[in-house]
């Protein structure tokens, strides 16, 4: 057993890094978070160019050919800076559902605009309660809701309903006609969009000979997805529990820092031991969110989530607890951490749902046994 | 033991209910029922509409124009209100500064400030936090120096909740920098109109600007608004922190929370989900026991005194399940609760459960932290 990264890991993390360093402090973000576009080409072309948007894409295809656990590595590396630029949607998800869903021809035209940042592919999948996205004669009708940074995509990747009940995947510009976003920002900070459809004509992604219900490629897209929100989650637990022990060095009250009180001192430890349970089950989640066996895989990224979950709600109620009223502004980046970490906790199902979920197999695993 | 509450304590309830129902504005009572941030007037308006009823000095004695209440009836009375929909009493004014007028005020400022309080014209802030005097308040620093028949003011105060709004604030200063911490305060009562006042406000992480700081310089306050003695002042703010801690438990307002949160899983089909229903059925059970452990604290009491340490162990709990509600709020609504700040894309009450969830933070930081509160139960309570 080896927890070790290599080298090329290590500096690829490293170069992620030091670019958040250099040129993605708070306040740029700030600025970029609060522009009416709420992200910035800018940045997306500054990481085409750092060559971190062709991490999870092959060589074949323009990418870096590296796996999940090289995207975790720069997750984590982002983590702390918030970036609010699509990375997990446009540069693991995307990619990761058009590698398994799509046909040759689909994969060789747009996974290499990717790793290039040329273009930008968002899949939204989330159906608005009520009107799901259904298809019909090639024309798709409903809403999808909630789909992260579907405001800045080139291409919509959206999943369907068909007539035979099942689950195909489609390929829209924003521009089609029938096609209605709505863009706002959620709670960390980042963009969503609501997609209406209205009879838009979308291409089938994978049509042809490669079409067939879509559902196992998206779940194992999701999955790819969801280790590396695990990553991207321990960054940010890193970077909080840093602060919070720096906070607690500093402050002083009745005559000492506040750190040298046990009972805050045992809190920072119960910190310590959610961020490290969370970044174990985060390398576990790398090493299994691939695997072709699904029921091992959805078990792992279950656990996984459930672990990182319950992390992000202890450290971040407790990182503002700790910080008293300092925690509860806007200005310090502590409660924008806050307000990611709990975002995080919501999304890829919440830890009750993956509780549940891996609670489920348990009954399967004994009926079978 | 009996845990009834006796027919006239009923027929009280009944008549505070009615009035809530008859008498709140509609368009407060819905903000209130669903977590809408309220505006300076809406808090007004209700406070003039129980003045009319008599009810505007709630928790007030008979002799200073209150309805003269018991404790019991002062806590039914605060629970229909939150049940009904009704705005949080202003308790700066009613239940922090005045019950220190009362107690160490001179006849003079009874008259000046009391009427004004009830009436909601001057809206009261509380100076006590500063950025170095949080839950260690004995070390503040805002110096005040005599000159004449003043005292020249200068420092800054921070957490100074709708200070914005605030006519005037009560403000612990220092006025002998060489005594003992608690024996060189003084309690001040300032006129936020004076120069030298400054309001700037704190944004929190939900984008609300309920907090703000207040700066000091040179402000001239006249000695005839000190409270008391100079250099007594240590003692009126802890009898005045006594009073903050009435009702703290806020068992009114966690019902009402409790029944929307109840609203809200049921369109979202969550109570089926039996993990779920568990974690309702938790808070519920916590709030249960918390309103019997708040009406012994009561029945402990005499009548118009503040709650001993015992008001420690309501403010913990109470926050925690008001902070378990929110939290669960948001999570039964799942991703609809992201789109921050927006109306019209997931279902009405989804609209601001995560700013909701974020602002509730603040109930275990604030009047006290719950670390606080739990050194004050194990040294005061257990003698530890």
């Amino acid at each position: 057993m080896n927890f070790d990264f290599t080298d090329d890991q290590r500096a690829l993390a490293d170069t992620v890094r030091r670019f958040v360093a250099k040129d993605y402090d708070f306040e740029r973000r700030r600025a970029i978070r609060d522009s009416a576009a709420g992200w910035s080409r800018a940045v997306w072309q500054e990481l085409a160019e750092l060559g971190v948007l062709a991490i999870g894409i092959d060589e074949d295809h323009g990418g870096l050919g590296y796996g999940p656990l090289e995207t975790g590595l720069a997750m984590n590396a982002f983590g702390a800076a918030l970036l609010v630029e699509p990375y997990l949607a446009a540069a693991v998800v995307a990619p990761a559902l058009i590698r398994r869903a799509s046909s040759t021809d689909f994969q060789r035209h747009w996974l290499p605009r990717i790793a290039s940042g040329e273009n930008i592919v968002v899949f939204a999948h989330h159906d608005a309660r009520g009107d799901p996205v259904r298809v019909a004669d090639g024309a798709l009708s409903g809403r999808k809701t909630v789909a992260a940074h579907a405001d800045c995509a080139d291409l919509l990747l959206v999943s369907a309903r068909a007539t035979d009940g099942s689950t195909r995947l489609f390929a829209l510009a924003p521009t089609t006609p029938g096609v209605t976003l709505r863009s706002y920002p959620t709670l960390d900070g980042q963009r969503a969009a609501d997609v209406q459809l209205d009879q838009a004509v979308a291409t089938e992604v994978g049509a042809g000979d490669t079409a067939t219900d879509a559902t196992q490629a998206i779940d194992a897209a999701l999955d790819i997805g969801l280790a590396a929100l695990c990553a991207e989650a321990v960054g940010i637990m890193e970077a909080t529990v840093a602060a919070t022990v720096d906070y607690l060095k500093t402050r002083r009250q009745f005559g000492q820092p506040i750190g040298r009180f046990q009972a805050l001192q045992h809190r920072m430890a119960d910190m310590l031991l959610h961020q490290e349970q969370a970044r174990s089950m985060s390398y576990l989640a790398a090493m299994h969110c691939a695997n072709p066996d699904q029921v091992l895989r959805q078990r792992t990224l279950s656990a996984a989530k459930v672990t990182v979950g319950q992390a992000c709600r202890f450290i971040a109620q407790n990182a503002v607890q700790l910080h008293g009223g300092m925690g509860m502004t806007d200005e310090l980046i502590l409660s924008h951490w806050f307000k990611r970490l709990t975002a995080i906790e919501m999304s890829f199902g919440d830890t009750d749902f993956h509780l549940q979920r891996f609670a489920a197999q348990l009954s399967r695993g004994a009926r079978a046994a | 033991m009996d845990l009834d509450f006796s027919p006239e304590e009923n027929a009280f309830r009944e008549e505070v209910r009615k009035f809530v129902t008859d008498r709140l504005p509609s368009h407060i009572r819905h903000k209130v029922m669903n977590g809408i941030h309220l505006e300076r007037n809406d808090h007004v308006l209700w406070q003039r509409t129980l003045h009319q009823r008599g009810w505007g000095g709630v928790g007030w004695p008979r002799e200073f124009g209150g309805p003269g209440w018991t404790p019991t009836e002062l806590y039914i009375f605060e629970e229909e209100c939150a049940k009904g929909g009704a705005p949080r009493l202003i308790s700066f004014g009613l239940k922090m500064i005045a019950p220190v007028l009362m107690a160490f005020g001179n006849p003079e400022q009874q008259a000046r400030y009391l009427p004004k309080i009830m009436s909601a014209e001057e809206w009261w802030c509380q100076g006590y936090s500063e950025p170095g005097a949080g839950s260690d308040l004995a070390s503040l620093k805002t110096r005040a120096v005599r000159d004449g028949d003043h005292y020249i003011v200068n420092g800054q105060k921070t957490w100074t909740t709708l200070g914005q709004y605030a006519d005037w604030i009560f403000c612990l200063v220092r006025t002998d920098p060489e005594a003992k911490p608690q024996r060189g305060i003084s309690f001040l009562l300032i006129d936020m109109k004076s120069p030298g006042v400054t309001v700037r406000p704190i944004i929190t992480l939900d984008g609300a600007h309920e907090v703000n700081e207040v700066w000091l310089e040179d402000v001239r306050v006249p000695v005839a608004n000190r409270i008391g003695e100079e250099n007594q002042g240590w003692t009126y703010a802890k009898f005045l922190l006594g009073h903050e801690r009435t009702n703290i438990a806020g068992i009114g307002i966690a019902k009402r929370e409790l029944a929307r949160l109840k609203r809200i899983a049921a369109a979202e089909g969550r109570l089926d989900d039996a993990l779920f229903a568990a974690r309702v059925a938790q808070i519920e059970i916590d709030l249960m026991a918390l309103e019997i452990t708040n009406l012994r604290v009561l029945s402990a009491e005499g009548a118009h005194q503040a709650p001993g340490p015992e008001a420690s162990i309501l403010k913990i709990k109470g926050s925690e399940i008001q902070q378990a509600i929110a939290e669960l709020m948001m999570q039964a609504v799942g991703i609809a609760a992201l789109p921050f700040h927006q109306t019209g894309i997931g279902p009405d009450y989804a609209d601001n459960l995560a700013a909701g969830y974020c602002n509730l933070r603040k109930l275990s930081i604030f009047g006290g932290s719950n670390e606080i509160q739990k050194n004050i139960i194990s040294q005061m309570i257990m003698g530890l």
